[in-house]
């Protein structure tokens, strides 16, 4: 097990990278705590898998360094590294039985054959495979076939991390919340550095302690899924989590306070960044609230989406969306939105401008 | 799962309208001829069983069957590995695949009596690029009209040239197919390179092998006119085939009795070794 | 340039080596290849190919041998294509049986049916017939072509068939207008192996055939025999028969692999 950094990380997949647009990834810098439990979230495209293969060694980064405990390991190849890595489709030996395929890594590295077994049916037993241990693989059902895969991840001690790339694809969705509840609770009893990626917020959310977010071969937030819900720095953060997802409204800046429509809506804090830009005030459906004065709009569309509704209002022609416990306003109706300050941001172009840290202005 | 429809036979008919025609009025024809004796002017005679057990009693139908199934063994033997080799060693993606690929296709676009004739002038002795590089260049005496070895040599060589490319397309297909992650795993997992072999490409390439070896047996048993325009089944008798002994006894002398009886027992060893081999090799699924 | 390329670079010169030389003799004269062994021609002729463009013997056996395999290939398509559906969709009465009767006609020797054949095309009129020679073609294409059409069509989801109707596509207009569009890789693969093997096999065309019909190939074993030792013809003659299937294989390369894979071949 170990720590993991990765220092100006930059890939393409081009010989000769000119433009910001030729690589798939943009200097990446990332330090990752041993044992933790961290996703890569992101769009198809964004680079994640891209990043994962650079992690395990089966792709050479263009620039930068990957260490691993502080060693350089850029150019060791995979087997190397101590790594373990789980793919979207179930890779399995077919040929062999479900034993075999676990103690292939084992057998491979030189392991004798009486600590083989006895890890063997340590992992199985963990992953709830002994029944069918001796079965040819390849008959196997793609839920189990993903569950050998796992264990063949897990089943060597010096495992640095183990990463999974989309793991639950092909999983019928019934399966799918066992097999991740199944990976938190391996991931506590073996307490290797795991990587999940995914694009699939629930996923991630669940799974990691730590969640990076990935846009275009960047990273553009890295955080708890809390910090993640409550603090997007970045629009596209706000969006891509949460759902509905929040609310980006274009906002005129003025005067010292932003406006929406001509009325003022009262921010977390002052802005202090200079004016210009594109400026958007961004706030989650779950802090807005109606009342007797505040933003005009009227009620577009109302659905009950179980334990809340999610009522859609037009002020102008912006699109504001609402979560509401209680008894949801009828459609058609005019209404008074209001936000909750606290958890009203400014972003200028993009990203959020932080007026109490003041950082970033 | 596919649905029960009896209507699916209407769908099935011209191919088996068009087959019966092909197949079974020919097949029809030689069972008739196999029973019984002609003299010519379409006089016919009873003859039972009696083709059926003169031939099984004959050293030369034996001899003919014997070099049959040693050309087929031969050949499968060369080609299947080689071309499995070839497979692996060829390139995975990029400009040199299509160039790969359609050359190594051309042979098996040639004519059959063409690719007899190409091999003819390829290895006549003195003015035959292969036949002069062996008898001037090398200094081996090689003469496939007058040395047994040297023509049994030139057909498996022949056919080597002509039919490892289907081995090495259906393996090559089969290969392409095994997705990048397979590779990634194993890596990982600290395979060697025999290991990705035994465990990823050959099982991996099974049906399409099973379909190259079954392809391959086939025809090889098959084979008529590559041979026989190459060698003529001599010298002597040396290289011929139980295809063209049958050819021979057709169409050369026109007993048609014999060689109606040899044509069955041929089909039903066809038959019999395919659908052994192929239940063999599909046993596990 | 990695190590492992040498293999097939080897396989495909020794491949080449004897085709190399089939053409360098098509452009010799018959004074120069008797004389004795020369590497390159000596003196350039197209006197050969002069001979087999100007004698109608020669260019009709081209396009004899174009006709009966284009209609083949045709015949063989069009039959093959309903039943390869039936295959792949339906369960019925005799269906695997069937499946496995056709492909034994896969496996039966020319050698065998040759003479059968003779009587039965002669009887009906199909002696010496394009359409003869493309039908009796037919006995081993056709199972080949069902087969590998099956494998494709086995690839495409039966949702996309009941999607249509519930569309309100009749069959023959969902056939043509959304299936085949989906299967178009594998009616290219097959069409090949049908042209491939079509224009390949000898001993049927030439016992179906007399004056007519007859395919290239046999004209130059006839011609090869009748004219003396005329080797340079022949070469000539052998090299133009590589160029139709020279060809079409390079229109097809890019299916050819994938093909292979993807049908269950």
């Amino acid at each position: 097990m170990a720590k993991i950094t990765l220092s100006k990380l930059r890939h393409s997949y081009y010989p000769n990278p000119s433009t910001p647009e030729d690589y798939a990834l943009k200097e990446i810098d990332l330090d990752w705590q041993d044992g933790g439990a961290y996703a890569l979230l992101g769009p198809s495209g964004c680079g994640k898998s891209t990043l994962l293969n650079i992690i395990s060694g089966l792709l050479m980064p263009s620039e930068g360094a990957v260490l691993f405990d502080d060693k350089d390991v850029t150019a060791l190849p995979p087997d190397k590294r101590n790594i373990a890595q789980v793919f979207q489709f179930p890779v399995i030996y077919d040929t062999m039985t479900a034993f075999d395929n676990l103690a292939f890594p084992l057998r491979n590295r030189g392991v004798d054959e009486a600590s083989v077994t006895k890890r063997v049916n340590e992992i199985a037993q963990m992953l709830e495979l002994t029944d069918m241990l001796h079965n040819r693989a390849a008959g196997l059902s793609p839920d189990n076939k993903q569950k050998i895969s796992m264990g063949r991840g897990l089943v060597r001690e010096d495992v640095n991390v183990v990463m999974f790339d989309e793991p639950l694809t092909v999983i019928d969705p019934h399966l799918k919340w066992k097999l991740r509840s199944k990976l938190k609770e391996l991931h506590q009893k073996v307490r290797a550095t795991m990587i999940y990626v995914t694009h699939d917020q629930t996923e991630a959310l669940t799974f990691a302690d730590q969640v990076v977010v990935m846009q275009d071969g960047e990273i553009v937030q890295t955080g708890t899924p809390v910090e993640l819900f409550e603090r997007p720095a970045h629009t596209f953060v706000g969006h891509f989590i949460g759902s509905p997802g929040m609310n980006v409204l274009p906002c005129e800046v003025r005067d010292g306070g932003a406006f929406l429509n001509g009325t003022n809506i009262a921010l977390e804090g002052d802005i202090k960044c200079q004016p210009g830009g594109l400026t958007e005030i961004g706030i989650r459906p779950e802090f807005v609230t109606f009342g007797d004065t505040g933003l005009q709009a009227v009620v577009r569309k109302v659905s009950d989406i179980g334990r809340h509704n999610v009522v859609e209002a037009m002020a102008g022609d912006l699109k504001i969306r609402a979560i509401v416990e209680s008894q949801p306003p009828e459609k058609g109706a005019a209404v008074h939105l209001n936000f909750q300050q606290d958890q009203t941001r400014l972003y200028r172009d993009g990203w959020v401008v932080l007026s109490e840290g003041g950082q970033n202005t | 799962m596919k649905t029960q429809n009896q209507k699916a036979w209407l769908f099935v008919l011209p191919v088996l309208l068009l087959v019966a025609f092909n197949a079974l009025i020919p097949i029809m024809t030689v069972v008739n001829y196999s029973v019984q004796e002609t003299f010519g002017n379409n006089l016919f005679f009873w003859e039972g069983m009696g083709w059926f057990e003169k031939l099984l009693h004959s050293d030369r139908f034996y001899s003919a069957l014997g070099r049959q199934f040693f050309f087929t063994g031969m050949i499968l033997a060369i080609e299947v590995p080689l071309g499995i080799i070839i497979a692996l060693s060829m390139p995975k993606q990029g400009f040199w695949v299509p160039v790969c690929l359609v050359t190594m296709a051309l042979p098996m676009l040639i004519p059959w009596n063409v690719v007899g004739a190409m091999w003819n002038i390829f290895t006549l002795p003195d003015i035959g690029l292969l036949g002069y590089f062996m008898n001037h260049v090398l200094g081996v005496s090689y003469d496939m009209t007058q040395n047994p070895t040297a023509a049994w040599a030139t057909i498996i060589v022949m056919d080597v040239w002509h039919w490892t490319s289907l081995v090495v397309l259906l393996s090559y297909a089969g290969l392409v197919s095994i997705p990048d992650a397979y590779y990634q795993a194993a890596k990982i997992d600290g395979a060697s390179n025999w290991a990705v072999f035994r465990f990823i490409q050959i099982p991996k390439m099974k049906n399409v092998l099973t379909i190259a070896i079954l392809l391959r047996f086939m025809d090889s048993f098959n084979i008529y006119t590559e041979p026989f325009v190459l060698t003529g089944g001599g010298p002597g008798n040396s290289t011929t085939l139980l295809s063209i002994d049958l050819v021979k006894i057709a169409l050369g002398q026109f007993d048609l009795g014999p060689a109606a009886a040899m044509s069955l027992i041929y089909f039903a060893i066809t038959l019999l070794v395919s659908w052994v081999f192929y239940t063999l090799m599909m046993k596990d699924d | 340039m990695k190590k492992r390329y040498f293999i097939p670079l080897i396989y495909i010169l020794f491949l080449m080596l004897p085709i190399y030389w089939l053409v360098s003799m098509s452009f010799k004269t018959t004074g120069e290849i008797l004389s004795g062994f020369s590497l390159f021609p000596q003196e350039w002729t197209f006197q050969n190919y002069r001979v087999i463009f100007t004698d109608p013997t020669w260019y009709w056996g081209y396009i004899n041998s174009i006709s009966y395999v284009t209609l083949n290939s045709a015949i063989s398509i069009a039959v093959a294509l309903p039943a390869a559906y039936a295959f792949s969709r339906y369960r019925f009465l005799g269906d695997k049986q069937l499946f496995f009767w056709l492909l034994t006609n896969r496996m039966a020797p020319a050698a065998v049916f040759a003479l059968p054949f003779f009587q039965l095309y002669s009887a009906v009129g199909l002696f010496d017939t394009h359409l003869g020679v493309a039908l009796a073609h037919t006995l081993f294409n056709v199972p080949l072509a069902v087969w590998i059409l099956e494998g494709f069509m086995r690839g495409v989801p039966k949702e996309l068939d009941e999607t249509a109707y519930v569309d309100g596509y009749s069959f023959p207009r969902f056939f043509v207008k959304i299936f085949l569009p989906n299967i178009k890789a594998g009616v290219g693969v097959a069409a090949f192996f049908c042209f491939m093997f079509s224009w390949v096999e000898l001993l049927l065309a030439k016992t179906l055939t007399a004056v007519q019909a007859k395919p290239i190939a046999a004209i130059m074993t006839k011609t090869a025999s009748s004219a003396g030792y005329e080797l340079g013809l022949l070469a000539a003659a052998g090299t133009l028969t590589i160029i139709p299937g020279a060809i079409v294989i390079y229109f097809v390369r890019n299916y050819i692999a994938k093909g292979f894979a993807m049908g269950r071949v």
